[in-house]
């Protein structure tokens, strides 16, 4: 008798189905509910701004609150994808100034936001509140002092690792001296030296402040200062962790860290200065959240701050926590979730610092709630691997990275494909895994058979043939987005599979075998996907249709080809008739 | 101390060297730079003001130098410095500089209202944009100035001055500036005497004659100049602390051979340039010889380096990089690991990123900007209607490149845009904030947000 229910009483129903998954499920019931529904769902995600147009959204939506936007392919994190590839947020965010007058909050990641684009954001939603921009770029210090200055409710303004040109550190002065309603604030990623005393007056007048990022440039010497007008603090990111030799700044950087009993997360620590790390000591029992994968600090110091953390549910460190710190972490942090481990040195192995598989092997058996991990080392053996699937068959997400590319299993020296075919195997509701080391093909068998929950996957430098990618594309039934490079898949397989992948999110291959025949069959196929081929060196042959691409990402869509394509994007139907 | 009243120039102490960078104001756009390695001087470059494409339209550029006598101003520094202060002409306010010694006016066109202070030392010149256009931003009129200016010095002020140390270099670092004690030994051990060493001696009034202004030009192009000639590098395998003087005289030969042929004719200029450009190549080696060595040591992995690889966000590996920097400095680890900047190229449809660490000279940072941009360029040259493609050889690439056409240019840490080339390479990477290729007609201009920066630190 569901349908006889008044709207009202449905649409209150509804507002308590929050995951996207069950919207678009209620959505499908019935053309009542798709009705209703559309008129009452107040927060959007995008995972593609290709994949659907504002105007599209706008139409269907007209009531949303919050929208969440992605941009690039995740590669462009590793630099693969050209500057000036696209993301651009201005064409939502002027279509969103027109039709959501109410719009609360703007999250977008790794797309290009120009300060017009943040200026008008800051004029066009009269009750804005958050504003978290991930990795994003375009945009300057006054674009921000715009948000800072009109923004009267905003709540949260994040520039999570986002490229902001500095052009003055002055923009945390335009938040008005009525201002008070700020409860997080990140601005790690600034360069530039923020007005120390505008951000000092700016803590002090907002008593909601549960989460601050500072930035490198912000001396420790200032931190205690902040710390007494914020004790309420949740969340704190340090600036520079290290002050010369002066007593004074330590005595009064632990009194003031006594003082913060609600600090839950603690990262930043730049430049940090062993002899001041007791000061935050009286915190650390209360901590679930660690960053220290900015501070380098050696395996003994480290160890000596994790035995202080026992609650710790999250740990980023760098390698140089070393095996013995991870034996560590793994006998004291028995509430440990997740850990990322990342390394010191991009290229070289160092040879004072002792990371092997052996620590994740320790954690894995030590820290049973483990679930995440991000874990990049020189060598790993199938029989560490195998051992960390049996224990933690928990893990919903294992990314690991050997850094030599194609590295075999160092004790038998042969390839990997049993360690990680034992990861899928045992972690069944495993949604992400990126491979690295020597893989054959039977690795993807063994994926495209058990990972049936798998949502992203990252292949590098792996694989013999097309059989691979095939077991993939035709195996992993949720997969969405699937990332590969340097791996010799080609067209066989690409085509064998092309109904895949209209239902994925997106796929990138570079440097693979894919040829531009298989593209445009691809495109003429499956008018639904956007198929494009970046060519940066411009030595792409259209009419050759054995050329292999240099690097293509293809997306479904229902906003057609894309108009703010760069020179050296090609897409399939129209460009590969009419250019040379 | 007259600089503190005027405004104040940033100090820059880093390893025994001693950098002062940018005395902005507000009110005339002034710019100072004013740098000495142990000896050597470094022409850091113009601001940003000059560079942006925004006051092209401005008819000229005015560029005054003043020459001190440092004792009274700085006393921690052992010798003479200069300041140079670029004006527009727009702002003819004039802040005389404290003891001038010397008023030199070169450049083509008028500046009759700057030369009213005969009892000053300044030298003025102009830089028209639109006649200077195959130069770095005009810079080849400064240069020449320079050396009339210090020609003028060595009339004036003989007898206080070291001529050598005052003489001023635009260009690459190591390659073109000299270094004074070491100069002085070639000059003796060379016979090359001072009339060599400043064949550029102009007439007593100091005013350049176009002639000399393009034998310099064609030398002050310090970055294509060493990059054209490998032999110029700091690389690593010139890192020989006892450099020789035969081998300096083996380079200086070959060089001036190399430069003869690029304009015969001007051979005492060559030799000039050469020999300047010899001595502080010596000396740099000795000066960070032993860093680069420990860079080339612990970055085994420059050449195969794997674009992305491994999948490490570009800001984390900056990050991390310049965390390892502070190591280095503290407690001599091995090298720091990546630091990726942005490099534009005027007209390109694209940017890049590059890894300014996994390169180790300028020659190396040049190549790999060579094969990113190559393609583009060809088409550049296609375009002009230079020779088909396949006749195009990778020299004709870099001509086009690195040639006249085209400027590299960097965004340092305070957002100024200078010359590829004009500091070491290791004060490069430290503050290199992201490349421009542009082209070198563009290359001059004033950057409003830098006007902007300038009055908000002020």
């Amino acid at each position: 008798m569901v349908y006889s229910l008044p709207e009202e009483v449905l649409e209150h129903v509804f507002s308590f189905i929050v995951s996207d998954k069950d919207r678009n499920v209620v959505s499908l019931v019935c053309k009542s509910w798709y009705e209703m529904e559309r008129w009452c769902r107040r927060r959007i995600f995008v995972g593609n701004c290709y994949a659907v147009s504002p105007s599209i959204m706008i139409r269907r939506f007209p009531e949303v609150r919050c929208v969440e936007l992605k941009g690039k392919p995740h590669f462009a994190d590793f630099n693969l994808v050209p500057e000036g590839w696209g993301g651009y947020a201005c064409s939502w965010i002027e279509e969103m100034s027109k039709a959501y007058p109410w719009l609360e909050e703007i999250r977008l990641k790794r797309m290009v936001v120009t300060d017009e684009s943040l200026e008008l954001i800051s004029t066009s939603f009269k009750n804005f509140r958050v504003l978290v921009l991930s990795s994003c770029e375009g945009f300057s210090t006054d674009g921000l002092s715009a948000i800072a200055a009109n923004c009267r409710n905003l709540r949260v303004l994040d520039l999570q690792e986002s490229e902001v040109m500095d052009l003055s550190g002055h923009w945390l002065s335009h938040f008005p001296e009525t201002f008070t309603s700020i409860e997080s604030l990140n601005m790690s990623c600034l360069g530039s030296e923020v007005s120390f005393s505008a951000l000092e007056r700016l803590v002090a007048r907002s008593p909601n402040l549960k989460t601050l990022r500072l930035n490198r440039s912000v001396p420790l010497g200032k931190l205690s200062t902040l710390l007494h007008l914020a004790p309420q603090l949740v969340e704190l990111g340090t600036g520079a962790y290290s002050s010369g030799i002066r007593s004074d700044v330590y005595s009064s950087l632990s009194k003031a860290f006594l003082g913060c009993k609600e600090i839950k997360g603690l990262s930043g620590f730049w430049d940090v200065d062993l002899s001041y790390l007791p000061a935050f000591y009286s915190v650390c029992s209360r901590l679930t959240t660690l960053n220290l994968s900015y501070a380098t600090i050696k395996s003994p110091d480290i160890t000596k701050v994790i035995s202080q953390c026992p609650n710790l549910q999250r740990l980023w460190v760098l390698d140089h926590i070393e095996d013995s710190g991870l034996n560590a972490l793994a006998l004291s942090c028995k509430n440990l979730q997740e850990l990322r481990v990342f390394p010191s040195d991009m290229y070289a192995a160092d040879a004072n610092v002792t990371l092997t598989e052996q620590g994740l092997v320790s954690v894995s058996q030590g820290c049973t709630k483990l679930q995440s991990v991000l874990y990049f080392c020189h060598q790993m053996s199938n029989s560490a691997l195998i051992t960390i699937a049996k224990n933690r068959p928990n893990l919903t997400c294992f990314r690991l990275c050997i850094i030599e590319p194609r590295t075999p299993d160092y004790l038998t020296h042969e390839p990997l494909d049993i360690g990680f075919g034992a990861i899928v195997k045992h972690c069944k509701n495993l949604n992400r895994l990126s491979l690295s080391g020597l893989l054959t093909d039977r690795v993807f068998e063994y994926i495209g058979v058990h990972a049936k929950k798998l949502d992203m996957l990252s292949i590098a430098f792996a694989g013999d043939s097309d059989l691979g990618l095939h077991y993939v594309l035709s195996g992993c039934k949720s997969l969405k987005k699937l990332e590969i490079r340097d791996c010799p898949f080609g067209d066989t397989a690409l085509l064998a599979n092309v109904a895949k992948l209209a239902t994925m999110r997106s796929l990138w291959m570079s440097s693979c075998a894919v040829s531009i025949g298989a593209c445009k069959i691809l495109s003429q196929k499956m008018p639904m996907l956007n198929v494009e081929v970046i060519d940066e060196n411009g030595t792409l042959d259209s009419k050759l249709d054995s050329c292999l691409v240099e690097k293509l990402y293809v997306y479904r869509t229902v906003a057609g080809p894309r108009s703010d394509m760069p020179g050296y994007i090609w897409t399939m139907d129209r460009d590969s008739s009419s250019r040379i | 101390m007259a600089y503190g009243e005027r405004g104040g120039p940033t100090w820059f102490f880093k390893s025994g060297r001693i950098l002062l960078v940018g005395t902005r104001e507000r009110s005339s756009q002034t710019f100072c730079l004013l740098s000495s390695n142990g000896g050597t001087f470094f022409f850091l470059s113009l601001n940003t003001h000059f560079l942006s494409p925004n006051l092209l339209s401005l008819p000229s550029i005015t560029l005054k130098i003043v020459l001190f006598d440092p004792i009274c101003l700085f006393q921690a520094l052992p010798n003479s410095y200069f300041l140079f202060d670029f004006r527009l002409t727009t702002h003819r306010s004039l802040d005389l500089m404290t003891s001038p010694l010397l008023d030199v006016e070169g450049g083509g066109q008028g500046n009759e209202s700057l030369m009213n202070s005969a009892s000053t030392m300044e030298s003025v010149f102009q830089m028209n944009p639109g006649l200077t256009e195959r130069n770095y931003l005009g810079l080849s009129d400064c240069s020449s100035v320079d050396s009339s200016a210090v020609s003028g010095i060595s009339e004036v002020k003989r007898n206080n001055l070291n001529l050598k140390a005052t003489e001023l270099r635009l260009g690459l670092p190591g390659s073109q500036s000299p270094g004074r004690d070491s100069d002085i030994d070639l000059a003796s051990s060379t016979c090359l005497d001072e009339k060599l060493l400043f064949p550029l001696l102009p007439s007593k009034d100091g005013i350049c004659s176009g002639p000399q202004k393009i034998v310099v030009s064609g030398n002050k192009r310090g970055f294509s100049d060493t990059v054209d000639e490998g032999n110029w590098m700091f690389g690593s395998s010139m890192v020989n602390s006892d450099a020789s003087k035969s081998l300096v005289q083996g380079k200086f030969t070959s060089n001036a051979s190399v430069n003869g042929k690029i304009s015969s004719g001007t051979q005492p200029a060559m030799i000039k340039d050469a020999t300047s450009k010899m001595v502080p190549q010596e000396q740099a080696h000795a000066t960070y010889g032993a860093s680069l060595n420990k860079v080339n040591a612990s970055n085994p992995a420059a050449k195969t380096q794997v674009v992305g690889w491994p999948p490490v966000r570009s800001f984390r590996k900056n990050i991390i990089a310049t965390n390892s920097k502070n190591n280095d400095e503290v407690d001599g680890k091995p090298g720091p690991s990546a630091l990726f900047v942005k490099v534009s190229m005027d007209g390109a449809p694209y940017l890049r990123k590059v890894d300014l660490r996994s390169y180790t000279t300028y020659q190396q940072l040049s190549s790999a900007l060579e094969k990113m941009f190559s393609c583009f360029t060809i088409g550049q040259c296609g375009s002009q209607g230079a020779s088909g493609r396949g006749s195009l050889s990778e020299s004709k690439l870099r001509d086009l490149l690195h040639g006249s056409e085209y400027v590299l240019t960097f965004e340092d840490k305070d957002g100024d845009w200078m010359l590829v080339g004009d500091v070491p390479w290791n004060m490069f990477i430290g503050s290199c904030k992201r490349l421009k290729i542009m082209k070198g007609s563009d290359a001059i201009g004033l950057a409003p947000r830098a006007m902007e920066k300038s009055k908000n630190r002020s």
